[in-house]
């Protein structure tokens, strides 16, 4: 009987501090969040050297991604840029760049979804998941 | 009593001050690689002199198409590194971390930086200016050079850093991302891979102490 109390109570416990953790983040879903942090270990593999931990770019040589504008005008285009790179002159938060980026072509519709999740909610302003599906049509509907 | 106590408390000051002080003069950097003693003697005293490793001298072309030394660094302390401008993997990290010393040492003519690039294919001295311009580097005081392979691997090998042309590595080209620290007579004096925060701090340190003994 007192065991079963002793539960009860750490199991409300945890209930309640889940509660106050996901109320820090009230608009983003636990999908979104477990995208968000898979997405996080892919980023510091494949985009951080040249994109900054904080997504702060380099210079004039590597844009930031930090942009909400651009993120959000260009959201079907983001997994082309990823699976396939990017080239010719573009406009990041005010500056003009011209490097190549080279196309990271082994990652998956799935590797995608995580990183660009992690991207738009963590640099940007989303507070959804950037679905499979999403990467999977816009992949079919590259230049 | 009282006053033997704030004898004690001048004392006890006076010897943390002077450990300070002391610890901040004799702190030396290493020598790397292999020294040679020649013995000699002087006034009928034998001295033993040291001689250290030193880097050979090199000539390069540099972004502005222009052929520089070892002549243009001697006496001065400088940072060298191999990294080439179409490289995905640690370059843009080890770039990133060095653009910091150079800002917080632009215009101090007592350091330079010196970046070669191993893609001898492609990393004209056109290329390597407009990468330089990209990067934020708007001074002499950080040159970027290219050269012929066998010049480039070559002294790479002198500096204890790994190069090498490969297919299977990112971007066609294996190599470690050292920052090499060398003083003004070309001996190697440090060594801190780029792409780590801890080791990067203590290139910091450690040039703050480079200059200290060039003084
Ligand atoms: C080798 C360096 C490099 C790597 C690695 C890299 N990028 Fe880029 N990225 C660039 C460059 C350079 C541009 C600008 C291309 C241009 O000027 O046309 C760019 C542009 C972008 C853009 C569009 C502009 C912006 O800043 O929003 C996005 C989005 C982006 N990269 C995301 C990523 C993601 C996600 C990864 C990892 C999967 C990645 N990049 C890996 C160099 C890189």
């Amino acid at each position: 009987m007192i065991n079963r109390a002793h539960t009860l109570s750490i199991i409300s416990i945890l209930f309640s501090v889940l509660m106050i953790v996901f109320s820090c983040q009230p608009n983003v879903s636990i999908e979104t969040a477990q995208y968000a942090v898979n997405g996080q270990k892919l980023y510091v593999t494949h985009c951080q050297n040249c994109h900054g931990a904080k997504g702060e770019g380099l210079g004039n040589l590597y844009p930031p991604l930090t942009d909400t504008n651009f993120l959000n005008q260009n959201r079907d285009k983001l997994a082309c840029i990823v699976k396939n790179g990017l080239s010719g002159s573009i406009e990041v938060s005010g500056k003009i760049y011209d490097t190549e980026m080279p196309g990271i072509p082994e990652l998956t519709p799935v590797d995608i979804a995580y990183i660009l999740t992690y991207v738009t909610t963590s640099f940007g302003n989303s507070t959804t998941t950037y679905t499979q599906e999403e990467v999977k049509k816009s992949l079919g509907e590259c230049l | 009593m009282r006053n033997n106590l704030l004898c004690a408390f001048g004392l006890a000051i006076a010897f943390l001050a002077s450990g300070c002080s002391d610890s901040k003069t004799n702190k030396r950097l290493p020598h790397i690689g292999n020294h040679s003693t020649t013995e000699k003697v002087v006034d009928g005293k034998t001295v033993i002199d040291t001689n250290y490793y030193q880097v050979p001298e090199f000539r390069f072309l540099n972004q502005d198409s222009v052929y520089i030394s070892s002549a243009d660094f001697a006496d001065k302390i400088y940072i060298t590194n191999f990294f080439f401008t179409h490289c995905p993997s640690i370059c843009p990290t080890m770039q990133r971390n060095l653009l910091q010393v150079y800002e917080k040492y632009k215009d101090d003519n007592r350091v330079a930086f010196l970046s070669h690039s191993i893609d001898f294919k492609y990393d004209s001295p056109s290329v390597l200016k407009s990468y330089a311009d990209k990067l934020g580097v708007t001074n002499q005081q950080w040159q970027f050079v290219t050269g012929e392979k066998k010049d480039i691997y070559g002294i790479a090998d002198h500096y204890y850093v790994y190069t090498k042309e490969d297919e299977s590595a990112p971007g066609g080209y294996d190599h470690q991302g050292y920052l090499v620290l060398i003083d003004g007579q070309r001996h190697i004096r440090g060594a801190y891979d780029g792409t780590n925060d801890e080791q990067v701090k203590q290139l910091f340190e450690d040039l703050a102490i480079l200059l200290e003994e060039n003084k």
